[in-house]
């Protein structure tokens, strides 16, 4: 108990005060899974509205095994991709498609690029934004359906939008979301908040692909010893039954 | 060969050369231990075996890591994404910081309330402070190496603290960081001195154990030992009383590497380290928080930070201030209830170190830093001289068994 109330990660992070838009995660819990279906669809959001704008470059296309794809279908995904290589043995460096092992390549060359095309903002590479952000999945998903336009009286800055659950209220990012903005291949309904719920599992996916590799043997392990603590008390309780 | 060695075998042959096998006969398994331990005597041994785990993963970690400015952040995702289990390891040696300091914090904690720094304990004790000591600078230096926001700015804030010094304050910061910021060549020696410093604990511990098995432990009634009778062999009695708090121990541990991997480290520290944006609060590591208030409730910044170092530092002077001839607090209802209330204080340290610095927060930062240091300065001292006690019990097993026993001890308190 003593630890719950000095965790740093509780008491400050999230620095909004409006309560966060919470939703009932299946990867969350001991044993907590992703929805496969959902992480696909989340991450057909991040290719065709994110990645204008965001990278994920800690994820390999290879890693996509881990949401369902089959390795033929994540060479045709990588395939999209081109990649500086090289030097070559005319010692230039040349363009080739990406390979399942090459990591997502990103939308800018570099951060001073990115900011220039984004008004002088950078948007921050995706991989880890739902573990850099405490209550991430909730914070992520509420960010994305905050916009709103500006309180009377606010005083706005060039080019910022208004979106609540953003630390200090103004954010560079214009809503990025809006129903139907893609169409999805299942028949899922693409309303914002399944497109915001979707995107949001996808990346918590990127930010912990060992998620239920771990919480598994988490079960295992925590099973094991339990058993093994319970036999370990009958011994102790035995060996000192003549004590005192 | 004669007959005798023969039938003696190997290992008498080795021990009467190198008495390993007696050493462990005599520390390990006939080893007599008061029989009235409780189970806040299983700390020391789950400190080790922590300690020991500490060393192996961050060994293995250190096969992957890449100790440069600009790969370190990647490097642990490396280990994070694709090193075979990379994940776990990481997450044990991340929660493995966090566990220690807590089995640390107890074991000093039942020190206190058992008066186990008393006579004829005191450099176990001070070597005990020892141990604290490098666990603190190696943590710290461990915190910086993933070089996320929180590494790189907690790695600031208190390298700076050092300029507070006078004339020389300047050149230590100058000297710590290696250069006129935190930068790469400070990354480098701390990676170099996490590695080293536990191997430095592991030689305390080793003379911190010389030092218990000179006495052998302490007991809840403070009592020394007085005859054969109270005291068991180490094996089997301490040895599966042990094992038994080991379970229960590594259960709470998994469910933390498991399950809640993150939930004692901050957020911002899974974002890369950048040199131009400060994070909105810089907060240490939740084990820091106590001794962060403290430097914190102190406006003049040099106060601040010599009573921060102060704060542990007066843990060495502990066996002189506090001279009461009886050592547990069972027996001392006065000291007591300063005891608890010393506890008390500590937790909200703990908790105001991870407010911002404003308003009432300052106010109760005060507050407790100065019960913390009247505790021993002022409190200690004075009960030492004043504080009357009943008539203790004649040995540990007159203790133990008189049933009459706790209604005793509730009558010194009136």
């Amino acid at each position: 108990m003593k630890v719950m109330i000095l965790s740093p990660a509780l008491i400050s992070g999230a620095t909004s005060d409006v309560k966060l838009m919470e939703q009932k995660w299946p990867f969350k819990g001991i044993f907590g899974r992703f929805d496969e279906s959902s992480l696909q669809r989340g991450f057909q959001v991040y290719r065709e509205v994110c990645a204008a704008c965001h990278g994920i470059r800690h994820i390999s296309y290879r890693d996509l095994k881990g949401i369902g794809y089959t390795n033929d279908e994540i060479k045709v995904i990588a395939g999209d991709y081109e990649v500086v290589d090289g030097p070559n043995d005319e010692g230039e460096m040349f363009d080739r498609e990406a390979l399942p092992s090459d990591k997502f390549v990103g939308p800018y060359e570099n951060d001073k690029i990115a900011r220039l095309a984004n008004n002088g903002a950078y948007p921050p590479d995706l991989s880890l934004i739902v573990k850099a952000r405490a209550n991430g999945a909730d914070y992520l998903y509420s960010l994305l359906n905050g916009y709103k336009d500006y309180p009377e009286n606010f005083e706005a800055s060039e080019g910022m939008y208004y979106n609540e659950f953003y630390p200090g209220y103004q954010i560079a990012m214009p809503s990025p979301l809006m129903d139907d903005i893609v169409e999805y291949s299942d028949g899922t309904e693409a309303t914002q908040e399944q497109v915001a719920k979707d995107v949001t599992s996808f990346l918590a996916w990127t930010a912990e692909p060992e998620l239920e590799e771990r919480k598994s043997l988490g079960v295992k392990t925590l099973f094991f010893l339990i058993l093994l603590t319970i036999m370990l008390l009958g011994v102790k309780r035995k060996i000192w039954k003549d004590v005192e | 060969m004669s007959k005798d060695t023969e039938k003696k075998g190997i290992t008498s042959w080795i021990d009467e050369r190198l008495p390993v096998f007696t050493f462990i006969n005599h520390n390990l398994r006939d080893y007599p231990t008061p029989k009235n331990l409780n189970y806040f005597w299983n700390f020391g041994s789950l400190a080790g075996v922590t300690l020991v785990i500490m060393i192996i993963t961050g060994i293995l970690l250190a096969m992957q890591y890449t100790a440069d400015t600009d790969l370190a952040f990647d490097s642990v995702e490396r280990i994070m994404r694709d090193v075979n289990n990379g994940w776990l390891l990481r997450y044990i040696h991340m929660n493995g910081a966090s566990m220690f300091f807590i089995i640390v914090y107890i074991h000093i904690f039942r020190g206190l309330y058992y008066g186990s720094y008393k006579y004829p304990r005191e450099i176990l004790w001070m070597l005990g402070v020892v141990i604290l000591l490098l666990m603190m600078a190696t943590a710290f230096m461990g915190y910086v190496l993933p070089w996320g926001q929180m590494s790189f700015w907690g790695a600031t804030v208190i390298t700076n603290l050092f300029s507070a010094f006078p004339v020389v304050g300047d050149y230590i910061v100058t000297f710590l960081w290696g250069g006129f910021s935190v930068d790469n060549p400070t990354l480098t020696r701390f990676f170099v001195l996490h590695y080293l410093l536990p191997f430095a604990i592991v030689g305390v511990v080793a003379l911190h154990l010389v030092a218990l098995h000179q006495f052998g432990s302490n007991n809840p009634t403070g009592i020394d030992v007085k005859s054969d009778g109270d005291t068991i062999p180490f094996h089997p009695y301490y040895t599966v009383k042990d094992y038994f708090g080991l379970g229960v121990y590594l259960i709470i541990f998994a469910a933390l590497v498991f399950f809640a991997p993150n939930f004692l480290g901050h957020p911002d520290n899974y974002i890369p380290a950048n040199p131009l944006q400060t994070p909105a609060h810089i907060v240490p590591e939740w084990y820091f928080l106590p001794f962060y208030a403290i430097l914190r409730a102190v406006p003049d910044k040099l106060m601040g930070v010599l009573l921060m170092f102060a704060a542990v530092a007066v843990l060495f002077l502990l066996p002189w201030l506090d001279k009461h001839r009886v050592r547990s607090a069972q027996f001392r209802p006065y000291y007591k209830q300063f005891y608890w209330l010393f506890f008390v204080d500590c937790m909200i340290l703990g908790w105001v170190g991870a407010m911002p610095a404003e308003g009432i927060y300052v106010t109760i930062s005060r507050a407790a830093s100065i019960y913390y240091f009247a505790f021993f300065l002022v409190i200690m001292p004075i009960l030492s001289r004043y504080e009357k006690i009943g008539e203790l019990p004649s040995s540990i097993s007159s203790a133990v068994l008189s049933d009459k026993f706790d209604k005793g001890t509730e009558s010194y308190a009136k």
